[in-house]
């Protein structure tokens, strides 16, 4: 699916990275903790969070993490969306809770990825 | 790329909004010396949760990149309180982080076995009240 597929699903709101929309999204990961995060190494993935501070950005840049979903409306500051646009990932935000945002993604198709070892 | 390049980064404790500023500038660099994308993440992540750590445990400090053609070293030392058991430390899940790093996103126990686990070698001299130099190396 396309990082356009995962804002129409979540009926997320787009807070930044409108040119990439249409890149592909091969695998998801949802997490507070950024080394669990840190932990999962796939490419083209997306970030599920509720956590919402510079850490989240950092990590998603580190990992070339295509696309980072707040979830419970969590929305980020004007540096995060700065240092996001910097980087050229796709910044969304979404009512859904982790679980439930997670799920309707599952239901689309995505998946996480092996299992951690 | 014939010559070495050492690169030095003074990591402050002050704020943890710019905590992973050295790991993002050298990421890009290797990223416009051509480096290989997987070894670029290697490096990266590895290096993050190094700063990270300094930042959350041992008050900042000083972090040493050497990059040559056959591998990047990079070098964490601070004067922190020191790692008391480094056999728990290393363990998945381990944390001695506070909770208020925890809502930060950080203290999941996952820093060390995550620099271990991205880095092709890594080493740990550490003493108690006096500080803790952790060498690791990625090869290209």
């Amino acid at each position: 699916m396309t990082v356009n597929d995962v804002k129409t699903t979540l009926g997320a709101r787009l807070i930044c990275g409108e040119e990439y929309l249409e890149k592909e999204v091969h695998t998801a990961c949802g997490s507070d903790m950024m080394s669990d995060v840190l932990a999962y190494n796939k490419d083209q993935s997306v970030l599920l969070t509720g956590l919402c501070n510079m850490q989240a950005i950092r990590t998603a840049e580190m990992m070339d993490i295509v696309c980072i979903v707040f979830v419970r409306g969590k929305v980020p500051d004007e540096g995060m969306i700065a240092l996001a646009q910097e980087r050229g990932i796709v910044l969304l935000s979404t009512g859904h809770r982790m679980f439930s945002a997670c799920g309707l993604l599952y239901e689309k198709g995505l998946r996480g990825g092996a299992t951690y070892r | 790329m014939n010559d070495k390049i050492v690169l030095t980064y003074q990591v402050s404790a002050d704020d943890f909004t710019r905590a992973g500023e050295a790991s993002s500038d050298v990421k890009s660099k290797l990223k416009k010396m051509g480096v290989k994308p997987e070894v670029v993440r290697k490096v990266a992540i590895a290096m993050y949760e190094g700063e990270i750590n300094l930042v959350i445990h041992a008050n900042g400090g000083k972090i040493d990149v050497t990059i040559s053609p056959t591998e990047i070293d990079m070098v964490l030392e601070d004067k922190g309180p020191g790692i008391a058991d480094i056999d728990k430390a290393m363990q998945a899940g381990y944390s001695t982080a506070p909770d208020n790093i925890r809502s930060l996103g950080f203290g999941a126990g996952m820093g060390l076995p995550n620099m271990k686990k991205y880095s092709d070698e890594m080493q740990i001299e550490t003493k108690v009240g006096v500080g803790t130099k952790v060498t690791m190396k990625v090869f290209l």
